[in-house]
């Protein structure tokens, strides 16, 4: 139970640097839930998630020794989680990766495709249920993976514009251009999705 | 139609309406076209439930213990890994 007695308190970063065993730990303790998290939503798949959590933490204990205090701790494994779950990526579906290299789709066809569908008036239990957040994650997953970065940090983690643009080493203007077409996609899905319900539940 | 081109132009806004930090003559421009124009209106309200959904679904993605703890073991950290804190 001692293990537990400061682990309110900021990490001690000098002790990181150092290889305290006990701040070691609490950095675990504080950030091991994010790193799952983005893990996970970056792949779907709680195998896969685990090997990056692994990978993220290992490399973070070899790497703090370098740590540049210019980000936060946060800021700095969301970044390595998501570099190694590009990296997973890469090696499991090379195909993938070389699909997000095309070029961006002329943006009027993105906004001519805009699906008009008014599904907020559903039922609350409709967005809890468990098939649709399987198929939330599905549609998640789905997005191109830097389309996909960018709404995990922003939209799931919480952080900030400038904090993405920080974790992904990219300018404040492109988060944002990522942001609003990972936003749009996964309205548009989820209005055919609900869209589709609402059809359905008006017939039970 | 021009009522269809101005909506074009203010998709590329709605993010950072959503996220309210739209400049103040932005955000006037695009809730007077908002007054007028039902299906903007859905796209914004369909948006906003969107990342409301995803927001809510956030606090369910906690770590498993039992992941938590093989990750304690392998960082060689065990001895930290057995204790749930709350």
């Amino acid at each position: 139970m001692s293990e537990e007695q400061n682990f309110d308190e900021p990490l001690n970063i000098e002790a990181l640097k150092t290889g305290d065993r006990h701040e070691l730990a609490k950095m675990v303790e504080l950030y091991s839930d994010q790193v799952y998290r983005v893990a996970l939503k970056m792949l779907n798949n709680p195998s896969d998630a685990e090997d990056v959590l692994q990978e993220t933490f290992i490399k973070a204990m070899r790497a703090i020794k370098n740590f540049q205090e210019r980000s936060t701790i946060s800021t700095w494994l969301y970044r390595i989680a998501v570099n190694e779950s590009l990296m997973f990526l890469r090696k499991q579906k090379p195909e993938a990766v070389v699909i997000e290299e095309e070029p961006q789709n002329n943006e009027d066809q993105d906004y001519s495709a805009i699906q008009v569908v008014d599904w907020c008036c559903l039922p609350e239990k409709e967005f809890l249920s468990s098939e649709s957040r399987a198929h939330l994650n599905e549609a998640i997953q789905n997005l191109p993976a830097k389309f996909r970065s960018v709404f995990i940090l922003r939209d799931i983690e919480g952080l900030s514009i400038r904090e993405t643009a920080e974790a992904l080493n990219l300018t404040e203007t492109n988060v944002k251009t990522r942001l609003l077409r990972a936003r749009m996609r996964l309205r548009e899905d989820l209005t055919q999705y609900y869209g589709e319900r609402m059809a359905e539940v008006k017939n039970e | 139609m021009n009522k269809v081109h101005h909506c074009k132009e203010l998709v590329s806004s709605l993010s950072d309406y959503v996220d309210g930090s739209l400049s103040e003559e932005l955000c006037l421009e695009l809730e007077k076209h908002l007054l007028d124009c039902e299906n903007c209106t859905v796209v914004v309200n369909t948006l906003k439930k969107t990342i409301d959904i995803v927001q809510e679904q956030k606090t369910q993605d906690k770590i498993p213990s039992d992941v938590k703890q093989r990750l304690f073991y392998r960082l060689n950290l065990a001895e930290f890994g057995k204790e749930e804190t709350p």
